[in-house]
């Protein structure tokens, strides 16, 4: 009868938390802002976001398949990986180009890399920026919320852009006609990449993972928050540079992605600072009228350095007290 | 310091307090006991007894000369059949004397009330007594109670904490042993010269930390305080800094910062010897875990056969698949139901195929609750990276010779990383790593 028993080295219970349910969560806080897309995008939403995923899953599937790996498509990091490349993307969007982006996030950033947890850079920001810049018009051709495909417009971010340009100055105006109201940006009735424009979809995203514990409050804070009081001292309108482009979706679900971030949480407290000064200084200063995209990849490369600047200090480690 | 820092780490295990109720049944006496001469912190006794030698109840079988050692006591009347050799958990081996009983318990005549007058004689009983610490570290008693710098300590914790899941004969000793707890307590205070004495519950025994502070009513320095239930608040480090605000430093001990910690078992058996001189011969354990058909807690004699144990507690409801030493974070796996109960013995459970889950290590997806939950403060996953890299001089700035093997790391880690078990395998290598470079900066010199 005891011939059978299993011995291994304590400890003897494991939490249930896996890598997949963990992605599993980052999937469902992403739904609400797929259905806001799809109200504000029409079905073309759904099938660009259907379309990075599965090409996401299937790259990785061949992937580990032709280099005779472990199979990985079960922890679902692909399909996350998918759909935050699709919500980074205008709804009208050739499918053959989402599927390019699909291919440089999964294979040149994730797999080449070694795969999951060992990538230098969130896959779904390099796989948008590859596209932003092999592919300018049609990445920056953004359809009109509730209008048909064949209408596209500018983003709240390429009006202020455009104006600037034109000499207006967007800020001192008293409300420049042409821009969205704070109502309608807040519920993502503006141009925009098809998952970013819903704040109040991606807030509540935020809330549910917060409450599952998969990510703490630290960096979306410090990225918004720095968002919020530079644009401000700059003599922009803070609440609109949050509204606006990919703040949120960037700050909630990109700035918190685990393996390109920092580990403790004042290393997640200078991530968010960091990638929120590089956000407005690109928006204000640089040639592009967005910043998020860039400010999270130039904060990833520089994480391992912050990793090593905020390691914790060990109880009664020589010369310490508690961190 | 913010408020933030004070916040126990650790992690949120259930508690599976399923026996708490389950007042202590004492088994009958075994027809055979196996008393294994390894049974503390420290190396194993040399047998004093041959096969053939009549036993009885109390009288001392094994002894050694070691500081770190503590005597081991006949736990039954009978003769000593044989002197037979056991794979101990760990993989070492150790001497076990197999004693078959009369059933009559007859006390041996070194039985009898200890005279105690002074700090000498103290410690000397407490020796005597065959005292380990029983909250499963077995670190012999009388060492810990007679630190260098004595005059230094100010304060007695006592740990009845209980963090590990499914454990409740701490809980059980408050409740049926509490008497004796503020004895023991009392004759530490007195003979050590400790004017204060802390005694640290966790919050999910309510009941206990109301009985402790009945009893502890009109006692001078004696106070109770109530605990966080989170694992692991009952570790010793852990413990301290948690009731008096104090850390102990790397490579110091807890009477550094004028500290004694002890369990409340291992008290409240001290005062029963204090009483009439029996030595630590039975142990109360928590018998439970889902193959086991009665759970409840069992005072079991020293060298009785788990089995027997388990047997006592109506068997198996289902096939075992491991059977545990000890909680489900810290104890060891046994391969035997043969295995006798040590000294410092408080559980043993007995897990059923659904408890024994298949982990499949997945890669590292840096979440951090590692990080988040180890109450040391250190960082699992980057000592696991140094590990893998052979990187000696990163493992010592990572700080793995502070783990204190809690498990927390391993617990909460959704790639399911042997992150402690790797802490183990690295504080072994880079001990071995140091004394290597002390050695050849020696030859160099």
């Amino acid at each position: 009868m005891t011939q059978n028993l299993v011995i291994t080295s304590s400890p003897h219970f494991r939490a249930k938390d896996t890598t997949r349910t963990i992605m599993l969560d980052v999937l469902i806080a992403l739904c609400p802002a797929l259905i806001a897309s799809v109200i504000w995008f029409g079905p073309r939403a759904l099938l660009v976001s259907a379309v990075c995923v599965g090409a996401s899953v299937l790259f990785e599937y061949t992937y580990r398949k032709l280099m005779h790996l472990d199979m990985t498509i079960g922890d679902l990091s692909a399909a996350v990986t998918g759909l935050l490349l699709a919500f980074n993307l205008p709804s009208s969007i050739p499918l053959w180009m989402a599927v390019i982006g699909c291919f440089v996030s999964i294979i040149i950033i994730k797999q080449l890399f070694g795969g999951i947890g060992k990538n230098f850079a969130n896959p779904a920001i390099v796989g948008r920026i590859v596209l932003l810049i092999s592919f300018a018009t049609p990445m920056t051709n953004w359809p009109v919320p509730l209008g048909t495909d064949a209408v596209t417009g500018p983003t709240p971010l390429g009006m202020v852009s455009a104006m600037e340009a034109a000499g207006v100055d967007a800020a001192s105006s008293a409300t420049p006609p042409s821009l969205p109201t704070y109502v309608d940006m807040f519920l993502g009735k503006i141009g925009g990449s098809l998952g970013e424009t819903c704040t109040l979809a991606l807030l509540i995203g935020f809330v549910y993972l917060v409450i599952r514990k998969v990510i703490t409050i630290t960096e979306p804070v410090a990225f918004v928050g720095t968002v919020f009081v530079l644009s401000w001292l700059l003599g922009a309108d803070p609440i609109f540079h949050v509204l606006a482009g990919g703040v949120m979706l960037g700050a909630i679900f990109m700035g918190t992605d685990y393996v390109t971030t920092p580990t403790t949480e004042t290393g997640r407290l200078i991530f968010g600072i960091g990638a929120g000064i590089l956000t407005v200084v690109i928006r204000l200063y640089g040639a592009y009228p967005e910043g998020v995209s860039f400010a999270i990849l130039i904060m990833n490369i520089v994480t391992p350095h912050i990793d090593n600047l905020t390691r914790i200090k060990a109880l009664g480690a020589e010369g310490g007290k508690k961190a | 310091m913010s408020i933030f820092d004070k916040r126990l780490k650790g992690v949120r295990a259930p508690h599976c307090k399923n026996t708490m109720d389950s007042a202590t049944q004492k088994m009958p006496v075994p027809d055979k006991v196996y008393i294994c001469m390894s049974q503390h912190m420290g190396p194993p006794c040399d047998v004093l007894v041959k096969p053939g030698d009549e036993v009885k109840v109390g009288q001392v079988i094994g002894d050694s000369g070691a500081f770190l050692s503590s005597p081991i006591h006949s736990s039954v009347s009978g003769k000593v059949t044989g002197i037979d050799q056991i794979i101990m958990p760990n993989g070492t081996r150790s001497k076990t004397v197999v004693i078959e009983t009369d059933k009559e318990q007859t006390y041996h005549e070194s039985v009898k009330k200890p005279e105690v007058t002074d700090r000498e004689s103290f410690l000397k009983a407490v020796r005597g007594a065959g005292l380990v610490g029983l909250g499963g570290a077995g670190f012999p008693s009388h060492i810990k109670f007679n630190p260098k710098n004595l005059d230094e300590v100010d304060t007695l914790i006592i740990n009845g904490a209980e963090c590990e899941p499914y454990i409740t004969s701490d809980y059980r000793t408050i409740m049926e042993r509490g008497e004796d707890v503020m004895t023991g307590i009392q004759a530490v205070m007195k003979y050590l010269n400790i004017p204060t004495c802390i005694i640290g519950i966790e919050d999910n025994k309510p009941k206990g930390i109301a009985r402790m502070q009945e009893l502890a009513k009109g006692v001078p320095g004696v106070r109770v305080q109530s605990l966080v239930a989170r694992y692991p608040q009952g570790a010793e480090k852990v413990l301290i800094f948690e009731t008096t605000g104090r850390i102990v430093p790397e490579g110091k001990l807890p009477a550094d910062v004028g500290c004694i910690v002890n369990n409340i078992t291992t008290i409240a058996q001290l005062a029963r010897f204090l009483k009439d001189g029996l030595p630590l011969i039975a142990k109360c354990v928590t018998v439970d875990g889902g193959a086991i058909a009665k759970p409840q807690n069992v005072q079991a004699l020293i060298g009785t056969p788990i089995k027997e144990v388990v047997d006592f507690c109506g068997g198996y409801s289902k096939e075992p698949r491991k059977l545990l030493m000890g909680g489900p974070m810290m104890g060891t796996a046994l391969y035997d139901e043969t295995y006798p109960i040590l000294k410092n013995n408080n559980a043993i459970l007995a897990f059923d195929e659904s408890q024994v889950e298949g982990y499949a290590e997945t890669a590292c997806i840096r979440c951090g609750r590692c990080v988040r939950s180890c109450p040391m403060n250190l960082m699992p996953l980057r000592i696991e990276d140094a590990f893998i890299k052979d990187d000696y001089q990163g493992l010592q700035d990572y700080k793995v010779n502070l783990c204190i093997e809690c498990g927390c790391c391993a617990y909460s880690c959704p790639a399911k990383r042997h992150l402690v078990q790797t802490h183990r395998l690295a504080k072994a290598r880079l001990r071995r790593w140091t004394q290597e470079q002390t050695a050849k900066e020696g030859g160099k010199g």
